[in-house]
């Protein structure tokens, strides 16, 4: 999976979390992240966010997230729709595009 | 127990917020929009927090539909290949038009089961009439696939395309409510009536609940959690007719005990309908938790 | 001896001892004051007014280390604590304790104060915004102590706070002190309603500076501060912004989630067994506590119900059930809004109290002992049913003890509202990060998602499971809480002790630690 420009998805709403995504070759994935929820959940959310990357088979990126306390299943369905915005392929867990 | 649709209630499905907690509110189902809530470049955002989402939370016993864009749009098809696969109880179908509409999405869901693993006709389908055209195809649509749980009016559409506005007292929708209640009532399946949007009007929106629960429908979809409480108590039965549905359901068991096939209480007999009555007089009881001893 | 008026006068009698003789008295040449009323007022030798806050500091003699006071009826509008504060520090005034009854977002200059040595000590119920982060960063060197409303008033009482000079702002005063939080004369700008928590410093403060911005007519009736507890006046342009001292009304809330844990909430009081003719209640001012006065008018009127108090923080919602004859009796120790203010002001049986009368408990009969009901809500419960509303979720303190665990010791029934989750922060903690009000004296928790009640309150369970209301522990609330939002990690907290949270006896219930920031 390539990232071939700067992928956005979500919104600064309570419960959602915003991130943008964009390449960061031969340098592993940075995850930047501004959480009203950082003490609590910081760790998690970096878990998160690079499991679903690495699930769709990137290895590096560069993600800037700015979260308002978003559930694991939101930040997931958030970085997908980040990526597939700016990316060739289809990495939903449904076949098509 | 058969299930109850008094409320179905409306969840834009873009709002994590709300997706999250929707089931608090206790409608008795609940629905997901990836339409007309949706702007158009949120579509993918939507379906994806909609799929992962469900695949997450436990909604309790709520009935869970999804109500997808139409196939005739660049996301319909993506729509239902992405909410098949996250289960739902059914999709709903938007702007339904003609049979053909239904048995297209009835024939994309079969083949999408097939291909999970799903057994075939797990999912079930809602269709919305919204047009002329659908409400003279009530039955049509009604009877084109044995996915179909109930039919419901979208009067938005339908008083656009009627050339009128809604009013207080509904005239302008008394054809396509009885249409579509007597089409659904035919194929033996429920019938949902329209959304009504001023949420701050109560007193108007008792009044159309009213109505609509003495023509027969089933229940309304709802946009907002604090208009369910005023649904439900108008379904909400009255002591003596839960009084007498019980007595009629009490004497039809005897009767059925004693291999009897009259059944009489107070001297009269009881026929199958009135039996049938008591019966969704009670289920409503039930959902209203009232104390029945 | 003869005395003034020619009369034989013994020296002394047995059992009354010495006597004194009356002699007359000529004030400046004069037998007495023959100044007409009006007048009588604008004459500085006649009344107690001074020119300046300077001249006040001054004429009581405040001096390093003593302890002064302020009241917080202006909340987020008072412009008393500051401006009294910036002349201290401009006279070179050090090492003071300030004891406030609360401090709030406007008071985030004090930082200076603290750090330039001006003030050494903080006594309060509460701390938010800029303040309470410095704070909690370990601005000071002696932690704050956190008081609860009845607490601080049974310290004060008890000479536990003692307090040298109290200013108080006041939005109605007369030349001789007679105060209000509002006047019958005019519509007072800075307007606060009851004056509560003032009454008690006012009361025990060995000198007591009055702020105002309404100099009124004499005799400024009806008064919640009377004159005779007044040394010094002054009189300013604004000693608040009407905008932030409150709301016209509260409104209620449309938020789906407070209504429904409101609804629930009405429904365990209907079924509790204390909904009956002439019980008492309080409810808070938060939006689901907000909502229960709303949901339960409704039963009262379907059931015939009256109650025969309502306590607290009043708010307009209290008051229209006043005004419909639902609740007999209002007593009030703080008024949340203006419609609350226009009845203090005209209605009959809406009464001022002070906080010791409310909720001291030192004092037997004091009002909260004798609620039925309180509703209240809670930043964190934990599974011992003990409640935080002192620091938020990241350990920062962002809130007020207030009169919380006094009414929930003294209400018979102390229901907690809260939402189950609020962001993705779960409200059930294991352990709450502080301790404010402890959980045997908490009854039952309200959430959106189900209700639990304290173990301790098997009459209550009985009443409630009758009542067929959703029943769980709080253990399964719990668990059904972070089954969504997984397992924060607790809050990182250094050694040092930035607040000393007391209990309303005066004992200290818990501590709160300096938060480790977050890299």
């Amino acid at each position: 999976m390539k990232i071939n420009a700067v992928g956005v998805a979500g919104t600064l709403e309570s419960s959602d979390i915003i991130v943008q995504i964009e390449k960061n070759t031969g340098k592993g994935i940075e995850i930047e992240l501004k959480s009203t929820v950082e003490n609590q959940f910081g760790g998690q959310i970096r878990k998160v966010i690079k499991e679903t990357l690495e699930e769709m088979g990137i290895t590096d990126a560069l993600v800037r997230a700015n979260d308002k306390g978003a559930l694991d299943c939101t930040i997931r369905a958030r970085i997908l729709t980040a990526v597939n915005r700016v990316s060739d392929g289809n990495s939903y867990p449904w076949g098509v595009k | 127990m058969r299930r109850l649709r008094r409320t179905m209630l409306y969840v834009p499905g873009n709002n994590p917020g709300m997706i999250r907690d929707v089931h608090i509110y206790g409608a008795d189902a609940i629905m997901f929009d990836l339409e007309d809530s949706v702007s158009l470049n949120e579509k993918d955002a939507a379906r994806s927090l909609v799929y992962h989402s469900l695949k997450t939370f436990d909604y309790g016993e709520a009935e869970i539909l999804v109500r997808v864009n139409g196939l005739d749009t660049p996301f319909g098809r993506e729509d239902f290949e992405a909410i098949v696969r996250a289960k739902p109880d059914a999709i709903r179908l938007p702007k339904t038009e003609k049979a053909e509409d239904v048995k297209e999405a009835d024939e994309l869901i079969s083949q999408i089961e097939a291909q999970i693993g799903l057994e075939h006709g797990t999912i079930k389908m809602m269709a919305a009439i919204e047009s002329a055209l659908g409400v003279i195809n009530a039955y049509q649509i009604a009877t084109a696939s044995e996915r179909l749980i109930g039919i419901a009016l979208g009067a938005e559409d339908f008083v656009t395309d009627l050339k009128t506005s809604r009013s207080a007292d509904g005239i302008e929708l008394l054809a396509a409510r009885s249409q579509i209640l007597l089409a659904a009532r035919a194929a033996g399946i429920d019938a949902l009536d329209t959304v009504f949007s001023d949420i701050n009007d109560t007193e108007g929106f008792a009044n159309e609940v009213k109505l609509i629960r003495k023509m027969g429908f089933d229940g309304k979809s709802i946009i907002n959690p604090r208009q369910i409480e005023i649904v439900h108590q108008i379904y909400r039965p009255s002591e003596s007719e839960i009084t007498k549905s019980l007595r009629i359901i009490k004497a039809f068991k005897e009767a059925e005990k004693k291999g009897s096939g009259v059944i009489s209480l107070d001297g009269k007999m009881i026929d199958k309908p009135i039996v049938e009555r008591a019966r969704r007089v009670l289920e409503l009881a039930e959902a209203a938790k009232v104390v029945m001893e | 001896m003869k005395n003034g008026v020619e009369r034989e006068i013994p020296e002394e009698i047995s059992g009354l001892g010495a006597l004194k003789a009356y002699e007359k008295q000529f004030i400046n040449g004069q037998a007495k004051n023959t100044q007409r009323l009006k007048e009588r007022q604008y004459n500085p030798a006649r009344n107690k007014i001074i020119d300046s806050i300077e001249t006040a500091i001054k004429a009581t003699g405040l001096k390093d280390g003593m302890t002064i006071s302020f009241h917080h009826h202006f909340r987020d509008g008072d412009y008393v604590v500051n401006m009294v504060m910036d002349v201290i520090a401009g006279m070179g005034i050090k090492d003071l304790t300030l004891a406030a009854s609360s401090l709030n977002k406007i008071h985030a200059p004090l930082i200076n104060h603290i750090k330039n040595g001006v003030i050494r000590r903080i006594e309060t119920s509460g701390l938010r915004g800029e303040l309470a982060q410095a704070v909690s960063n370990g601005l000071m060197n002696i932690p704050v102590v956190i008081n609860s409303h009845g607490g601080r008033a049974r310290a004060i009482a008890a000479g536990e706070i003692n307090i040298d000079v109290a200013f108080l702002g006041v939005p109605s005063c007369d030349a001789y002190g007679n105060a209000n939080g509002y006047s019958r004369q005019n519509n007072a700008a800075s307007a606060c309603g009851s004056l509560g928590y003032a009454k008690v410093d006012a009361r025990y403060a060995k000198q007591v500076v009055l702020i105002t911005d309404n100099l009124v007519e004499y005799p400024n009736v009806p008064f919640g501060i009377p004159g005779s507890q007044v040394d010094y006046i002054i009189v300013v342009d604004a000693i608040g912004d009407p905008a932030g001292i409150m709301s016209g009304a509260t409104r209620y809330t449309k938020n789906p989630k407070d209504l429904l844990i409101a609804q629930h909430a009405a429904d365990v009081i209907e079924a509790s067994g204390y909904f009956e003719d002439g019980f008492s209640l309080q409810t808070g001012s938060g939006g689901a506590s907000l909502a229960t006065t709303r949901f339960l008018r409704d039963r009262m009127i379907a059931r015939n119900i009256k109650a025969s108090f309502a306590l607290g923080g009043i708010t307009g919602q209290i008051v229209e059930l006043h005004e419909e004859g639902l609740i007999k009796r209002l007593l009030d120790v703080q008024s949340f809004d203006l419609r609350a203010v226009e009845s203090l002001k005209n209605n009959r049986f809406h009464h001022q109290i002070d906080a010791e009368y409310y909720a001291s408990s030192d004092n037997e009969g004091s009002a909260v002992n004798q609620l039925d009901i309180v509703v209240l809500s809670a930043l964190e419960i934990d599974l011992d049913f003990n409640v935080n509303v002192i620091t938020g979720s990241d350990g920062v303190i962002r809130g007020a003890s207030g009169g919380h665990c006094d009414t929930a010791a003294g209400a018979s029934m102390a229901i907690i509202v809260a939402p189950l989750i609020r962001g993705r922060m779960p409200t059930i903690l294991e352990r709450v990060h502080t301790v404010v009000t402890p959980g045997h004296t908490v009854d039952v928790l309200v959430t959106d998602q189900g209700i639990a009640v304290n173990p301790l309150r098997q009459d209550l369970y009985e009443n409630l499971k009758a009542a067929k209301l959703p029943l769980l522990s709080l253990e399964e609330l719990k668990a059904k809480a972070d089954r969504v939002v997984g397992k924060p990690e607790p809050i990182k907290v250094k050694d040092k002790i930035v607040g000393l949270v007391k209990y309303r006896d005066g004992s200290v219930i818990d501590v709160i630690r300096q938060v480790k920031e977050v890299l």
